[in-house]
């Protein structure tokens, strides 16, 4: 069974693709959304098509699938009339599929469920490298900010940080903000005095 | 989350204002309903937010809406439209080649008369081995059965003489510029863009073809319009109340600002402010034509769904898309339309509000007074470019007098 991935995210697409390949599912075709998409489509005539929800080629690509009824083989748009549940759960997920008609429910599902999770694991793991990065941040805030207390304060390091951690429980606020607060100040007045 | 919020999906399209200016001006809030507006970038992915309850209702393209209900390419979703957003306020904008060889003046001209000379470029271009190509934003859009209308009207009979395709509005000035089309029918400030960029004259607006045609309505499925039916009626009064404010001078300034802003545009100010003023640039550094009526967002009860629109609508999707006419088709499309619902939820407000729920389109040629069971209606020209009329009750009759 042919599959064709079309994402505007290359790294959600090779995450994709890895799934269906470790589930035996190898005939993968990857469209090159910057490209012409409908051409490369009507090439590779897959049976299954995976969209990401918010890709700007969808209005194209759904004018070319109700074209393709004149075709041998038609595109629906839909998987199922009986599978909304299924539907709505790809559709959370933030996938859509079309599918030839014809193609069987029972071969159909396992490749949308799989898309499905691959679809949440890439969520997840964008929030995790999000998280990531913020903490990155936030730590080179707090050592901004330590610096500017140690000169400032001819104090030490572990006296700065007790200050900051100090200073954060009593105002019930985050260090990181303390610090924030402390290098945007240092930026605005530190030449002061 | 609340019983009164409503997830409102949009695309960014000027007409996309009255859900907008209802949310910023504190119409909603008035109402006691909260707007959250989900911004999207393909009609696709705005049906599909509807469908799945990601959004409570939708600034939609009316026939995408008939065409949900009917089951067009999918199951069949049960769908209300109980008030319109607008009339017109798109244009077919041709590549700078195009209107070259077309002779298009530097006003906007007499539709039959351009479509004479745009039928014989036409011609040339199909011998050629390179016919004309058009783009439309959607399969199911106004913008698609009104380009259409008018093309057979002047003897250019689409995918025959002229090919049309799908063009998506934030990619058509690109498509215009690549040469992949050669005339587009979109919305605005998507013309204007394309003017300013120097690829693109526009030609006409589409007014031109039908004076007071439907435009983009607010869709929801049936069962949230059943379920919701208070929230949804505060709804509209919030959406016709920001109607009203949209049409007093005045106002045009601050309208454009907030639609132009990053969130929901995120389009030049200029070209949205000329657009909501009815102001259009028709060719590269030309001074902006005022044509009356290119938008129409409230005035002679506008925003009212008559079930004749969606009548009208039904027919074109027959004729383009080549499927025999079926009267429970017929009854299901302009069920889709809910003047009931509208007004119930503008009851005892003053706004006028239509005795009929369904009107003979193209039928008026110079103001008239029309039948209300609240308030003072007078109905402007709404005349189709042909001088053909459009009885919803003889849907069959009048296909069958089309070119």
């Amino acid at each position: 069974m042919r599959i064709a991935i079309i994402d505007t995210s290359t790294t959600r697409a090779a995450i994709i693709s890895d799934g269906l390949r470790e589930a035996g599912l190898d005939d993968l075709v990857l469209i090159d959304p910057a490209g012409a998409v409908v051409a490369q489509i009507e090439a590779a005539k897959p049976e299954v098509i995976l969209v990401n929800l918010e890709n700007p080629s969808r209005d194209l690509l759904e004018d070319f699938f109700a074209m393709s009824r004149a075709l041998a083989r038609p595109i629906a748009m839909f998987v199922d009339q009986s599978d909304a549940e299924a539907t709505g759960a790809a559709i959370d997920a933030g996938v859509s599929a079309y599918v030839v008609d014809g193609l069987s429910k029972q071969r159909i599902k396992p490749v949308i469920d799989l898309a499905v999770r691959r679809f949440q694991a890439f969520s997840r793991l964008q929030r995790e490298l999000d998280e990531a990065k913020n903490a990155l941040v936030e730590r080179a805030t707090i050592d901004r900010a330590k610096a500017i207390l140690m000169k400032r304060r001819h104090i030490d390091e572990p006296a700065a940080y007790a200050l900051l951690r100090k200073q954060a429980m009593s105002t019930n606020r985050r260090i990181a903000e303390i610090a924030e607060a402390i290098v945007t100040s240092d930026a605005l007045l530190g030449d002061m005095e | 989350m609340s019983a009164e919020t409503f997830r409102i999906g949009f695309l960014p399209l000027v007409d996309a204002a009255l859900p907008i200016l209802a949310h910023e001006l504190g119409f909603a809030a008035r109402e006691g309903v909260a707007i959250e507006l989900v911004r999207d970038m393909t009609w696709a992915t705005v049906r599909d937010r509807l469908l799945y309850g990601h959004t409570d209702a939708a600034h939609m393209i009316a026939p995408l809406a008939i065409a949900t209900a009917l089951g067009r390419d999918r199951p069949a979703v049960p769908m209300a439209v109980p008030f319109v957003l607008g009339l017109n306020g798109n244009a077919v904008t041709f590549s700078a080649q195009l209107a070259k060889d077309v002779g298009l003046g530097e006003t906007l001209g007499d539709p039959a008369i351009i479509g004479a000379a745009l039928q014989s470029v036409a011609a040339e271009r199909k011998i050629a081995g390179k016919p004309l190509r058009f783009g439309v934003v959607h399969r199911y859009s106004s913008h698609n059965y009104m380009l259409r209308y008018w093309l057979a009207g002047v003897g250019i009979r689409p995918d025959t003489h002229i090919e049309i395709v799908v063009t998506s509005p934030p990619f058509a000035a690109d498509a215009l510029a690549a040469g992949e089309v050669d005339g587009i029918c979109v919305g605005e400030p998507w013309n204007s863009i394309a003017v300013e960029r120097g690829v693109g004259h526009i030609a006409l607006a589409t007014a031109q073809i039908w004076r007071r045609g439907v435009e983009k309505v607010l869709a929801m499925r049936e069962v949230v319009a059943d379920e919701r039916r208070d929230a949804v009626e505060a709804l509209l009064r919030a959406l016709h109340a920001a109607a009203a404010h949209f049409v007093v001078p005045g106002t045009a300034e601050e309208s454009a600002q907030i639609l132009a802003r990053r969130e929901y545009l995120d389009a030049p100010h200029d070209a949205v402010l000329r657009a909501i003023t009815d102001r259009i640039r028709l060719v590269p550094g030309g001074e902006p034509i005022h044509f009356p009526d290119f938008m129409f967002q409230h005035r002679e009860a506008a925003n009212f769904p008559w079930r004749s629109q969606a009548a009208w609508l039904y027919s074109q999707m027959l004729r383009w898309d080549h499927m025999p006419y079926s009267a429970a088709d017929a009854a299901t499309a302009a069920a889709v339309f809910r003047p009931d619902i509208y007004r119930a939820a503008l009851a005892g407000s003053g706004a006028p509000l239509p005795g009929a729920s369904s009107k003979l389109e193209g039928g008026i040629d110079t103001p008239l007074g029309a039948g209300s069971v609240q308030g003072r209606l007078l109905l402007g020209s709404d005349r189709f470019f042909d001088g053909r009329a459009f009885d919803p009750d003889d849907i069959q009759g009048y296909l069958s007098d089309l070119p």
